[in-house]
């Protein structure tokens, strides 16, 4: 007990500063609108992102206007020609939603404003210690230079009205596949699920998966992948349309399970097929399955362009996105069911009853049903894949 | 006025170009290149699939456009005379005013294989799932002609019907027929002939438009790989910077395309004129073309058919709340997609009008002016000056607009609603200009010269005998601007930096989105703006102009 309270004077006495600083911050922020460039489709992220901005606007007079993008790299390219054009200030982008190639892209193109998540005072519910989830983004380091927002958890979604038992390998898929030709797909790998289907499976049938956490040769990446193409000639010809097409995304494949046209659908967010049902765009047969190993986990981030017009602002909402009563409510499988980035272990009694006392719903995986987390491989591996498939199946 | 329409219209263009062409050859000093090279043209052949996207985008294009003269010039032959201009405009202006991107949405839950068309075979055929069918995103890109050619066959038969006005028809026709042949083939030999030199332009501009298709492309096109558009799309927007130089060379291919497209149709409009000579002196009488006119106007028809379900399905959507397969109907209805304006569609409603009526106004008041122009000169207009009206629908979007989008953040615009209104000012001029220029040469020269003996000065004439006179016409072209704004998606997409969301943009990317209803929304705004506008343009004239019988609906024109 003693130990907690002089830590906290601790802790104290260590913020001042940084209070001070983050008190700059809001000051600079105030009356600013942050241009929040995210994926934009899916209406509840559209609108707890609304709802966040009527947040920020009431406490800080920061309001938010979400740039819906259809792909999140539209927003990078923005960046890219405003450099182009040697618009070093007033960029037009403040705040991106951002996923690993993006982030490394960025990162690497010094595009990057940062860092600065470690000044967030909110950022003290996060477990920030080295190699924490949170401080890697598909293994890259983040180095504080983009700042975590919702947990994501790869997940696939079947109908249970029309299948029994579900594959729980990535391996028994080609086995199911050929006992129920046409019935399942994935989005195209030049999309980021599609991709993510490939590296899931390539995490388990990798001969050595503690390779794909490092940068992927040219060596590496044939041996690792070997036996994930062996597999995939064997699933292919029993996908939908013969794998001669894929859905765009993953919403375009839900809306193909909605319709009947394959059984088994693919999401980032294990919330998101109760969420589907409430919104009557899933029968209410609709359930979550993971293969047994586990899946695919990682954090998705906000990150600040170095040319951001309303940086300030930027950092404000980056900030009360980690507050947990937003996080709580982002929790909530009503407003968004996403899970949350805190850790449980640094909230306060208040802030974790608040958790406790989410509403749950059939379709709603519990953290134990989802199985262990897998890791990310490195951001390399993605582009390869993404790559490597094209050359292999795009004729 | 030159001067204007040259700096306003050419200067962006040659200027997007230029950049578009510097960074094709590997000079983009932005992201660090800046050596002038071939790399990025190999980059582009070397990528996969690369030529069989090559081959859809000439399979789909030059297969759209050949199929869009054939059954417009068909139903043309059939119906010419059987049904009045004014039926006729009024039934096709709602495939006019529809967007691309609203129709393709349509015509992909139409044609889908869990689609409408599927639901309503399904108890017939016994299918308990769909059935596994490639009917949309298709690899040979059949959806995509299909749907290139719903909306290019209304605006064939709109210039054909207008050109037809110039030329003595019925004389034809029936001298023709006394001389013993039959409707079809004086159609062909006769007729067509002295149509062509006057649709010309509109055919390359049809030609050049579905070459380049990006939003249908994206919707009704095949995705692995997809149409050369698309993919230069996509490559634009990957997250592998040093992409964008393989994409600026594919946006200079995608200009030589068109270039070679235009040449091939000159080469067969010269083979077809030597060629047609030699036949028509044959005097060959046949009577077989009739079944073919027949034909064609049966698959338009059709075609018609499918477009007006395509939007009757977005609305039905729009209202839906669970319509799964295969039901016929939705099991379940809600006002849910409407009654929340604020999730969205309210500002892009805004949005939307705000730049349809300044890009019409501008539009509108350019065209006049010049019109003015050439009255006051006495002078009529060269064909550079109609080529240089044409010119923004000739150059395929890709290939300028990315280059267009850095000149204007060099100057400061972009993001901002100057940036999107002067960019979609580019599309919308010249059509505004077309559909004003032959009613404003038609106006009865007799009132204005009545008016110059009463007194009147140039500027009195114009805004008290002139511009009253032809308010149906201008009201028409600012329809029509209307409906070209509300379809933009490239240039909204680019200049507006994403950040002014019109329901274009927003029908387009959330025609990705698993919320078909949410899209119907959008999709049936959408397409509802220009109709309204066309519902305005002809109602305002019939109110204003109640009691002066002459200069109602088609008195003026």
């Amino acid at each position: 007990m003693r130990l907690i309270s002089t830590l906290s004077i601790l802790a104290t006495l260590i913020t001042t500063p940084a209070a001070a600083d983050w008190q700059d911050t809001l000051d600079a922020a105030r009356g600013q609108t942050v241009y929040w460039n995210a994926w934009g489709g899916d209406a509840r992220t559209n609108a707890f992102i609304a709802w966040v901005g009527e947040q920020t606007e009431k406490l800080y007079d920061v309001s938010i206007e979400h740039v819906r993008l259809s792909d999140t790299a539209e927003a990078v390219t923005r960046v890219i020609s405003e450099r182009a054009a040697g618009l070093d200030t007033g960029g037009s982008v403040d705040l991106i939603w951002i996923n690993g190639p993006n982030f490394l892209a960025m990162k690497e193109q010094d595009l990057l404003f940062g860092p600065f998540v470690e000044d967030l005072p909110n950022a003290a519910y996060v477990d920030l210690s080295p190699g924490a989830p949170a401080t890697l983004d598909f293994t890259v380091p983040v180095e504080g230079m983009e700042s975590p927002w919702r947990l994501a958890r790869f997940v696939f979604t079947y109908d249970s009205a029309r299948v029994d038992a579900p594959p729980d390998s990535m391996a028994e898929f080609v086995d199911w596949a050929a006992t129920n030709p046409g019935r399942f797909t994935h989005p195209d790998p030049a999309n980021f699920m599609g991709a993510t289907f490939l590296k899931q499976a390539l995490v388990e049938l990798a001969p050595d998966p503690d390779v794909l956490l490092k940068p992927a040769t040219d060596a590496s990446f044939v041996e690792q992948t070997a036996p994930l193409w062996a597999w995939y000639d064997a699933l292919r010809p029993n996908l939908w349309r013969g794998g001669e097409a894929f859905p765009e995304n993953h919403s375009v494949q839900q809306q193909l399970l909605n319709d009947g046209a394959v059984d088994i659908s693919m999401s980032f967010d294990p919330a998101s097929t109760a969420a589907a049902i409430e919104q009557g765009l899933l029968p209410q047969t609709a359930r979550v399955f993971v293969p047994e190993d586990g899946t695919i986990g990682n954090v998705s981030f906000v990150a600040i362009p170095y040319n951001a017009a309303n940086a300030a602002g930027a950092q404000v909402v980056a900030n009360h996105l980690l507050d947990p009563a937003v996080q709580a409510r982002m929790q909530n499988i009503e407003v968004l069911g996403s899970f949350s980035v805190l850790d449980p272990a640094k909230l306060d009694a208040a802030a974790r009853a608040a958790f406790d006392a989410l509403p749950t719903a059939p379709a709603l995986p519990t953290l134990e049903e989802l199985g262990p987390t897998l890791p990310e491989p490195h951001a390399s591996w993605m582009t390869r894949l993404t790559e490597e498939w094209a050359r292999r199946y795009t004729r | 006025m030159l001067v204007t329409v040259a700096f306003g219209l050419v200067l962006p263009i040659a200027a997007g170009l230029w950049q578009t062409g510097r960074a094709g050859v590997g000079v983009l000093p932005a992201i660090g290149a800046t050596e002038l090279s071939l790399v990025p043209l190999r980059d582009l052949i070397a990528l996969p699939g690369f030529s069989t996207a090559l081959r859809l985008t000439l399979v789909t294009g030059l297969g759209a456009t050949a199929l869009s003269i054939l059954l417009a010039v068909g139903v043309c032959a059939a119906m010419h005379g059987r049904m009045s201009a004014r039926a006729s405009g009024r039934l096709l202006t709602p495939f006019l005013a529809a967007p691309h991107a609203a129709m393709a949405i349509g015509l992909a839950f139409l044609l889908s294989p869990s689609g409408w068309i599927a639901r309503a075979l399904a108890p017939l055929a016994g299918w308990d799932r769909p059935p596994m069918l490639a009917t949309v995103n298709d690899p040979g890109g059949v959806a995509l002609i299909l749907g290139l050619t719903v909306k290019e066959v209304p605006f064939l038969l709109l210039v054909i019907l207008s050109a037809l006005s110039q030329i003595p028809v019925r004389e034809h026709l029936a001298a023709g027929r006394s001389l013993g042949y039959g409707r079809g083939l004086v159609w062909i030999k006769v007729i067509m002939p002295q149509v062509w030199p006057l649709i010309r332009l509109p055919v390359m501009v049809v030609l050049a438009y579905s070459l380049s298709v990006v939003d249908m492309a994206l919707i009704l096109g095949p995705s692995n790989p997809p149409t050369l558009a698309v993919l230069l799309l996509r490559l634009f927007t990957a997250p592998d910077i040093g992409l964008m130089l393989p994409a600026s060379a594919g946006a200079l291919v995608q200009a030589l395309l068109v270039a070679a497209a235009f040449a091939v149709l000159s080469l067969l409009e010269r083979a077809g004129r030597v060629l047609g000579r030699w036949w028509v002196r044959r005097g060959g009488r046949g009577l077989s073309a009739e079944p073919g006119l027949w034909m064609a106007t049966v698959l338009s028809a059709l075609l018609f058919a499918a477009g007006a379900l395509a939007m009757l399905s977005l609305l039905i959507w729009s209202f839906a709340w669970r319509w799964p397969w295969p039901g016929f109907l939705p099991d379940s209805w809600s006002l849910r997609a409407w009654s929340t304006p604020g999730s969205g569609w309210a500002a892009a409603l805004g949005n939307t009008l705000i730049l349809a009526v300044a890009t019409t106004a501008l539009s509108l008041a350019l065209a006049i002016a010049w019109l003015e122009g050439e009255d006051r000169a006495r002078r009529g207009r060269a064909g550079w000056a109609e080529a240089l009206i044409y010119l923004p629908l000739l150059v395929p979007q890709i290939g300028f607009l990315f280059g267009l989008n850095v000149l204007f953040l060099r100057l400061g615009l972009t993001g901002g609603y100057t940036a999107v209104i002067w960019a979609q000012a580019l599309f919308v001029f010249p059509y505004v200009m077309i559909a004003l220029s032959d009613p404003w040469r038609a106006l009865d020269p007799r009132l204005v010269r009545a008016a110059g003996s009463l007194g009147a000065g140039p500027w009195r004439r114009l805004f008290t005998v002139k511009l009253p006179v032809l308010l149906t016409p201008i009201l028409t072209a600012a329809a029509i601007g209307v409906a070209v704004s509300v379809a933009q998606y490239l240039p909204t997409l680019f200049m507006g930096a994403g950040r002014i969301a019109t329901l274009t943009t927003e029908a387009v990317t959330l025609s990705s989105s698993s919320d078909r209803r949410v899209t119907g929304v959008y999709a049936t705004l959408q397409a509802g703006l220009p109709i309204a506008a066309y519902g305005a343009a002809f109602l305002i004239p019939a109110l204003l102009h109640r009691n002066r019988r002459s200069l109602q609906a088609g008195g003026a024109a």
